[in-house]
């Protein structure tokens, strides 16, 4: 799936939620051998005592985020790694990597993009007890999914 | 079948795992696996080791993967040896950035073992 990103289309990132979903199924079914598909996000909140998040600069601007809770964040480090998974460094590595995943495969399947959009090493936070303030003043997309029937929730704010 | 030697550059310990086991499942006998966390570093290893294969990055801090490809040349080592790079950054300026740079293959996250194995397996020649 590729989806333009002229300024017509970009006015209508609506278009946007599915590729990002899609960017979502493929890096768990791809590289956590797992398929997962988008639930609902009124009934299902992620914890967040996990949250990676990942800024894009350039021709598109914004934060993504995967948030979920302590034992999800470590089940799906063992999902990447098997059991020899042990610290919390691992776990957070970990999710940190699906983050960067996810937001390359968003951005690569929207065409216009070519080189013009980058994307910063990722940053993990521990805990819950925070309160997440973006710049970010356009879109927001948000994909939940149940990995192993608890909630993973992915958000892009966009620039506008 | 020779096994070789690999150098995983990569600044997520974790991805460095899952690129060794993609390796290993796309059936590549590792006689030795080096790791590095940036280019810088892997400059380093590069200095006091030999190897016959060598996956990278691009984004990582310190060195990002296409200097560190740029630099190659200026260890007596790495010159000859293949570089692949495995990265989120799969935009078509990127590729050729790293084609040009010197890379031989490139592999977007997220991959499969078979994707490695296809594009490993051309770059080590008569080494396999």
């Amino acid at each position: 799936m590729k989806v333009d990103t002229s300024s017509s289309a970009r006015s209508q990132q609506e278009n946007w939620q599915p590729v990002l979903e899609l960017a979502v199924e493929e890096v768990f079914e791809i590289m956590l051998g797992c398929r997962v598909a988008p639930a609902s996000r009124s009934e299902h909140k992620a914890s967040g005592e996990f949250t990676a998040m990942i800024g894009l600069a350039g021709s598109l601007c914004g934060v993504l985020t995967v948030c979920c809770g302590a034992q999800t964040a470590k089940q799906l480090a063992k999902c990447m790694l098997g059991d020899i998974v042990t610290s919390e460094d691992q776990v957070a590595d970990a999710l940190g990597e699906i983050c960067n995943m996810v937001a390359g495969n968003f951005k690569n399947k929207l065409t216009g993009m070519d080189g013009r959009c980058m994307l910063s090493v990722p940053t993990i936070i521990r805990g819950g007890e925070y309160e997440f303030h973006s710049l970010a003043d356009g879109e927001t997309l948000e994909v939940c999914v149940l990995f192993e029937g608890a909630p993973v929730a992915v958000r892009l704010e966009l620039h506008s | 079948m020779d096994k070789i030697r690999a150098l995983i550059v990569d600044d997520s310990s974790v991805m460095r795992k899952i690129v060794e086991r993609s390796l290993r499942q796309a059936g590549i006998e590792l006689e030795r696996v080096m790791e590095a966390g940036n280019g810088a570093e892997a400059l380093g290893v590069l200095r006091e080791n030999r190897v016959d294969l060598i996956l990278c990055d691009i984004n990582m801090p310190v060195m990002d993967g296409l200097e560190f490809v740029r630099q190659m040349g200026t260890v007596e080592n790495a010159k000859g040896v293949p570089v692949v790079m495995i990265t989120t950054e799969g935009s078509e300026s990127h590729v050729v950035q790293a084609l040009s740079s010197g890379a031989r293959g490139y592999i977007r996250k997220p991959f499969t073992p078979d994707q490695v194995k296809e594009h490993v397996v051309p770059v080590l020649g008569k080494k396999l």
